[in-house]
């Protein structure tokens, strides 16, 4: 595949590697922040490359991982519902809430089906006037645009039966909530690089301004991820703290002003609770005024819906860095991939799933 | 190889467009289902003599024995359907052992309404796949269940096949130093039948590769190859065989990602869908391991077939795990799938 | 977040901007992929997409530098270690 395979070049990342390690003169740490980043390490092996003094973090940017449990538990509550058609993404399904999780709903008899695209559940809607559609809009700024199209289609066409249960999130607010705790250890971003897409660069100038970490915007494909480090290091090495842009093939300085403009017309900013996090103010999308009909939250009335995080998952510091998976208790004992206690175990790039994969080289303790 | 797509065959059950109750009920209707349908496309000679069993000579002195269900959705899907799946997947679960596959059994769960033109579609897909493989389908039995959403039918198989040779054929037998070769580029019938999916559609010339295996294993044996395990990709792909045959034979998996074949419009697929094509289910493709000194022979057998097929690892003494050498270069942990694959916009 | 790919535009239908679609081949798969926030998009451009949405059409000059900012380095480290 063009445009994707001559990133994936052998010859090319050893060369990358050996940059890396002759400009990192001591220890450094980054984070990647997205986890379609975290996947391609994984799947890949790059850390393998990477010398022994450089240090990935696998960061938050998991719209699985960071979907407060009571949204999982809002989005079966709506399932449930007879008539009701819930469509997800695939990504989704096997989250777990506080007692289930959607392909568990979905076994007692539950119309939950899985779509590749929003405008997939737009249609069914269309399809299906007797029957109340549900779309679960969850993931960052990249995936934003693409249910914003949804909502405002819908609104265009008059659909009285399809609404969307909002968990969108954004990266700088979450990226500034982890640089202010004082136990944060990262010293330097790779940004991601689909967000970028859509937002621009330029809001993280200030972020590497106030914190003085440099954020390169990184791609995705092996030696897009690789380069981003070298950057990253090369800053640290130099001292210098800025945003540069790995991914310039596609995240331009000034994104994609088309999607913006419908993300700003259909949402407004809100603010969110993060599975892990806390709640961050102004960190997420929820519906503007004009759009309020279409919120599922308020037609399903279960705005008031709270749930908390089971105590013995410890997520949260693992999403800040702060703790390694196989640091917690319950990693590899009472949370494996199979029966998962909380998201980063169920998603496949979520840090703790990763880390159990190679669970043979670092021991579970006994 | 394509089934069912030119249809000459009537229906030879005109007046009942679909399945009742009573095609399961034991009575008349039931049996003109079994002698005009069944009998008629499964046996050799004219229907008429139908018993609770069927008694066949005894083929060699070992015999290898298997029995799967099949339940795959939809019924119908690019590249065949779940009759033809169903004869193949019997003969080649046989074939896993090295046998002749011979003879199978039918067994039909048939949901209420089923139209009867599905049906007789599929018998026939079962019939012509029988025919290609060399095998018999000798005795069945049909159920009629209450509608229940279930998409049409269930079939069970059974299969009886001859092992005319005298190897151990098992992940007990893996050693240290084996290669191992698969017979053709993997990842197709997952594909295939992620691309009619509702939900996902997408336009893909991508067929599922479900056909009969059981003729390469027989010439390797015919080749004399030391054959110590076969296992056939099936549910969990390349990666689930691995680890199983992993942690089994309690030695170590080795492949190289760059040696696996698969084509590039299902490498395209899993990339827009974000699935691993080593988790990604075949359906005519098996895990193949021998010896060092026997590959190079093995694998010019299996290439005379399908030039697709290729050495992608080897087995060495040390903790049971499998690795993968990935495109770039590093290693990673290839670990067994959990659960089903599910497209991932993240 | 963020699994997106690369496609080439084959066709394009609708006039509205945000009712624009246009199938997509990615390495041998087309899908229907919505062109509304890549207006300037046209057939034969390679676009990124996401969930069915083209987002950025791939600038195929900054596509190389991956390779350059290599290369660069590579006839750096030449010149700090002449060859014998």
């Amino acid at each position: 595949m063009k445009f994707l395979d001559e990133y994936r070049d052998a010859e090319a990342a050893r060369a990358y590697a050996q940059q890396i390690a002759q400009a990192a003169s001591k220890p450094w740490v980054l984070m990647e922040v997205c986890g379609g980043q975290t996947h391609a390490i994984v799947k890949f092996g790059i850390d393998e490359l990477l010398p022994s003094n450089v240090t990935l973090i696998h960061g938050p940017g998991c719209p699985v991982c960071v979907t407060p449990i009571e949204y999982i538990d809002k989005a079966l509550k709506i399932a449930s519902q007879p008539g009701v058609i819930f469509c997800s993404f695939g990504d989704m399904l096997r989250v777990p809430g506080s007692s289930a999780d959607l392909l568990s709903v979905k076994s007692r008899g539950a119309d939950v089906r899985m779509v590749y695209s929003p405008l997939d559940a737009v249609r069914l809607a269309a399809q299906n006037p007797g029957r109340e559609v549900v779309f679960f809009a969850v993931g960052f700024e990249t995936t934003a645009p693409a249910t914003a199209m949804a909502a405002f289609q819908a609104h265009s066409q008059g659909l009285k039966n399809f609404s969307l249960l909002v968990s969108h999130v954004l990266v700088p607010p979450a990226m500034e909530a982890l640089l202010a705790s004082p136990e944060c250890r990262v010293q330097g971003f790779l940004a991601a690089g689909h967000v970028c897409t859509v937002m621009g660069c330029e809001e993280y100038d200030p972020i590497a301004a106030r914190y003085r970490v440099p954020i390169v915007v990184t791609g995705f494909e092996p030696l897009d991820i690789l380069q981003g480090v070298l950057m990253c290091v090369r800053q640290l090495e130099q001292g210098r703290s800025v945003v540069e842009n790995q991914y310039a093939r596609v995240a331009r300085k000034d994104g994609n002003p088309h999607a913006r403009d419908l993300m700003r017309r259909v949402f407004q900013v809100v603010n969110r609770q993060w599975r892990g996090l806390g709640e961050i103010p102004l960190s997420g999308l929820g519906f503007a005024k004009e759009f309020g009909a279409l919120d599922a939250e308020k037609k399903f009335g279960v705005t008031d819906l709270h749930a908390a995080e089971p105590p013995e998952c410890l997520s949260g510091l693992v999403l800040q860095g702060r703790l390694k998976p196989v640091e917690c208790p319950a990693f590899g004992q009472s949370c494996t991939p199979e029966h998962p206690l909380g998201a980063p175990m169920v998603s496949s790039e979520g840090a703790c799933a990763a880390y159990y994969r190679y669970r043979h080289r670092t021991p579970i303790p006994a | 190889m394509s089934h069912s797509a030119d249809f000459s065959c009537p229906i030879p059950i005109q007046q009942y467009p679909r399945v009742l109750m009573a095609h399961g009920g034991g009575g008349r209707l039931m049996h003109d289902l079994i002698s005009r349908m069944f009998l008629s496309a499964f046996s050799e000679t004219p229907a008429g003599t139908s018993h609770d069993s069927t008694v066949l000579p005894s083929p060699a002195a070992r015999l290898a024995f298997t029995t799967d269900t099949f339940v795959v959705r939809p019924v119908f899907f690019p590249g065949g359907d779940i009759g033809s799946l169903a004869v193949h997947g019997t003969v080649n679960d046989l074939a896993m052992s090295g046998a002749r596959p011979l003879w199978l059994s039918a067994g039909f769960i048939l949901e209420e309404g089923l139209p009867m033109e599905a049906l007789w579609k599929i018998v026939c897909s079962m019939r012509d796949a029988a025919r290609s493989c060399g095998v018999r389908i000798v005795t069945g039995d049909t159920k009629v269940m209450e509608q229940r959403g279930a998409d049409g039918l269930f079939i069970n198989t059974a299969g009886i096949g001859a092992v005319e040779h005298s190897l151990t054929i098992s992940p007990m037998s893996v050693r240290a130093g084996d290669v191992i070769l698969v017979n053709g580029d993997l990842g197709r019938h997952g594909m295939a039948i992620m691309s009619v999916r509702e939900g996902l559609d997408f336009q893909t010339k991508i067929e599922s590769d479900s056909a009969p295996v059981a003729e390469p294993v027989l010439k390797l044996l015919k080749a004399n190859i030391e054959i110590h395990c076969l296992r056939d990709l099936t549910r969990g792909g390349l990666a689930a065989v691995l680890n199983e045959i992993a942690e089994a034979s309690k030695l170590r998996i080795q492949v190289d990602e760059k040696s696996i074949p698969i084509r590039e419009d299902v490498h395209a697929a899993c990339e827009l869908l974000g699935l691993d094509p080593l988790h990604v289910a075949c359906e005519g493709r098996f895990a193949c391991f021998v010896p060092a000194k026997d590959a190079d022979l093995a694998l010019s057998i299996l290439q005379a077939d399908d030039p697709a097929a290729r050495k992608i690892g080897e087995v060495i003494s040390e903790s049971p795990i499998v690795l993968l050498k990935s495109a770039i270069g590093a290693n990673r942990i290839l670990d067994m799938p959990s659960g089903e694959q599910m497209p991932r916009i993240c | 977040m963020c699994l997106a790919i690369p496609g080439k535009i084959t066709s394009i239908e609708g006039d509205d901007q945000l009712r624009r679609t246009g199938q997509v081949d990615f390495g041998g798969i087309l899908k229907t992929v919505s062109l509304a926030y890549v207006p300037e998009a046209k057939i034969g451009d390679y676009v990124i997409v996401h969930v069915g949405f083209a987002l950025s059409i791939v600038d195929e000059a900054e596509a190389q530098t991956v390779f350059d900012y290599l290369r660069q380095m590579n006839e750096l480290d030449e010149i700090k270690e002449p060859g014998p």
